[in-house]
């Protein structure tokens, strides 16, 4: 059963002639991964911010358990793609930021805060200053300050984005391993085509003008790192590789289509 | 933790950060120096006889007169008493100021009906020398001290109202939209979010404020007093007390600097990310 359902969303911003995204219906359930691939003016970070409740969306319904998605709220999770910790609190009073603002007693919000540490990997931190971590690290702070209020879904604007190559492979797979442990539906959004087919469970490809979903795509690459295998050798596998050109063939070819509408 | 992880750690745990490399002075000392310098001229041109002592008395009179004015006092006070009324003073009208001007700046910063009736209030009195409405204040509240920490809670106040509402206007969206998403409620919003992110405003703020709010004090008291600093500079003064009205500007200086020190040094102390990448 889909928990987190959009039913023809559509999005404009005042005075603007075109829509930012058009006829989005997208639905995710339990266990589910969903990436939204798309170039940048596709409406990634509109429709995340949608979900997210920062902005409200000009046509169409977005439920969560069957009631309707209204403003910003504790059960729907964000992580985003820049550091937005609290400089003025320390590691484990940013994770446990949100039970703090649930009333939670300090004892039970900061060993929560202390697991949560220890799953993104960041056991011994907990006294550190956000100031003195690596960009890493902090995207890690801020998956764990996420998942520490227990939100029903995770929402993440292009989490890895900032980070450098290295730190991106090794935060992708932490997702995963986070994922299948703590049975969160998670729904990303990236512009790295690579990064997009190993994560995600479901696809969504988005072009721009308007935002449009453009293919939907079925994948497993990330339920089987899951299940042991390495991810060099899923990503090298002919499989990956397929996929992978196929999505950036239909990136390209969208590209080429609006351009084509330009000059006609 | 990986290993690029842990090398870049290594370089913030280091102890030995990179310095720059080392002049022959600092300038630091080149300051020392100056002060050094001018306190020679003063003593070499009033031992010298250049100056009348009436004009220019040397350091040592000066120094003793303190000696004296700490120990027995002049004008019924002693040099503290007569401090410890500017510092009251000045601190009632902080103290005031600091209570009801960052909610004030918070209200005007994050609210567009607030933002609409106190920002002509404000920008209305502020370029106004306190000195200016001093008469009018003293006219309406008399000459005690409540007309006194009056004059200097309104000077103090613009500063600090602008400075907060300014550090309320330039948080970063990203941190509030972050932490609605925990499930914040505006007045959290407030407390957890915009009031800390405000905070090195608020202080710059306080800077200013006290800087502003201690001239004011003084020059009120040159006016309108029978205790403070600025009335033993002035009383002294009628009589052609000279090393008193010397040593009361020094004393008057010294508390200056050592509030604009201490305050960064709080600054430094309260908001240490202020100035870090984060």
């Amino acid at each position: 059963m889909a928990l987190l359902s959009l039913e023809r969303i559509s999005a404009q911003y005042p005075g603007a002639a075109e829509p930012v995204l058009s006829d989005i219906s997208v639905s995710l359930g339990p266990q589910q991964l969903l990436v939204a691939l798309g170039p940048s003016g596709s409406g990634k970070t509109s429709l995340l911010n949608l979900i997210a409740g920062f902005v409200e969306p000009s046509g169409g319904r977005i439920t969560l358990d069957g009631a309707q998605v209204k403003g910003p709220s504790a059960e729907r999770g964000v992580v985003f793609q820049d550091d937005v910790l609290l400089p003025w609190q320390d590691v484990l009073a940013n994770v446990a930021f949100g039970l703090e603002l649930a009333g939670v007693p300090r004892n039970k919000r900061e060993s929560r805060a202390r697991e949560m540490l220890a799953l993104v990997d960041l056991s011994g931190f907990e006294q550190r200053r956000v100031w003195e971590l690596s960009g890493g690290q902090k995207q890690r702070v801020g998956l764990a300050r996420a998942l520490a209020a227990d939100p029903r879904v995770l929402l993440m604007d292009e989490p890895f984005g900032a980070l450098d190559a290295f730190t991106r492979e090794q935060m992708q797979e932490l997702l995963l391993q986070v994922c299948k442990r703590t049975d969160k539906p998670v729904f990303l959004i990236t512009h790295d085509i690579e990064e997009a087919v190993f994560l995600a469970t479901d696809l969504i490809l988005l072009a721009p003008n308007p935002g449009r979903i453009v293919e939907r795509l079925s994948l497993d690459f990330g339920q089987r790192y899951n299940a042991g295998e390495s991810a060099r050798s899923i990503k090298s596998d002919p499989r990956f590789i397929e996929t992978r050109e196929h999505v950036l063939e239909r990136v390209f070819s969208q590209h080429g289509a609006a351009r084509h509408q330009e000059h006609a | 933790m990986s290993s690029y992880e842990a090398v870049a750690e290594a370089a913030v745990a280091a102890p030995h950060a990179p310095r720059p490399v080392k002049r022959s002075l600092s300038t630091r000392w080149i300051s020392v120096l100056t002060i050094l310098t001018l306190l020679a001229v003063w003593w070499a041109v009033t031992a010298a006889g250049l100056i009348e002592p009436l004009f220019l008395p040397p350091p040592s009179a000066v120094l003793e007169k303190g000696w004296l004015l700490a120990t027995t006092g002049y004008m019924d006070s002693t040099l503290w008493q007569h401090l410890g009324a500017s510092l009251t003073r000045i601190g009632l009208g902080l103290g005031f100021a600091i209570l009801t001007a960052v909610p004030v700046g918070i209200a005007i910063g994050h609210n567009r009906i607030a933002r609409g009736i106190f920002d002509p209030l404000i920008e209305f009195y502020r370029p106004i020398p306190p000195l200016a409405y001093l008469p009018l204040i003293v006219i309406w509240c008399g000459i005690g001290e409540l007309s006194k920490v009056l004059l200097i809670y309104l000077a103090i106040f613009a500063p600090i109202a602008i400075a907060t509402a300014t550090g309320v206007r330039t948080v970063d969206p990203a941190k509030v939209r972050a932490a609605q998403s925990l499930g914040a409620t505006r007045w959290q919003l407030i407390r957890h979010v915009i009031l800390p992110s405000a905070l090195p405003d608020i202080l710059t703020g306080v800077r200013i404020g006290l800087g502003v709010g201690w001239s004011t004090l003084v020059a009120a008291e040159l006016i309108a007093a029978t205790s403070g600093l600025g009335f033993m500079v002035q009383s002294a003064a009628q009589f052609l007390v000279t090393d008193v009205v010397v040593l009361g500007i020094l004393v008057i200086a010294i508390i200056a600097f050592a509030m604009e020190m201490g305050l960064r040094a709080l600054q430094r102390k309260l908001v240490p990310w202020h100035g870090q990448a984060h």
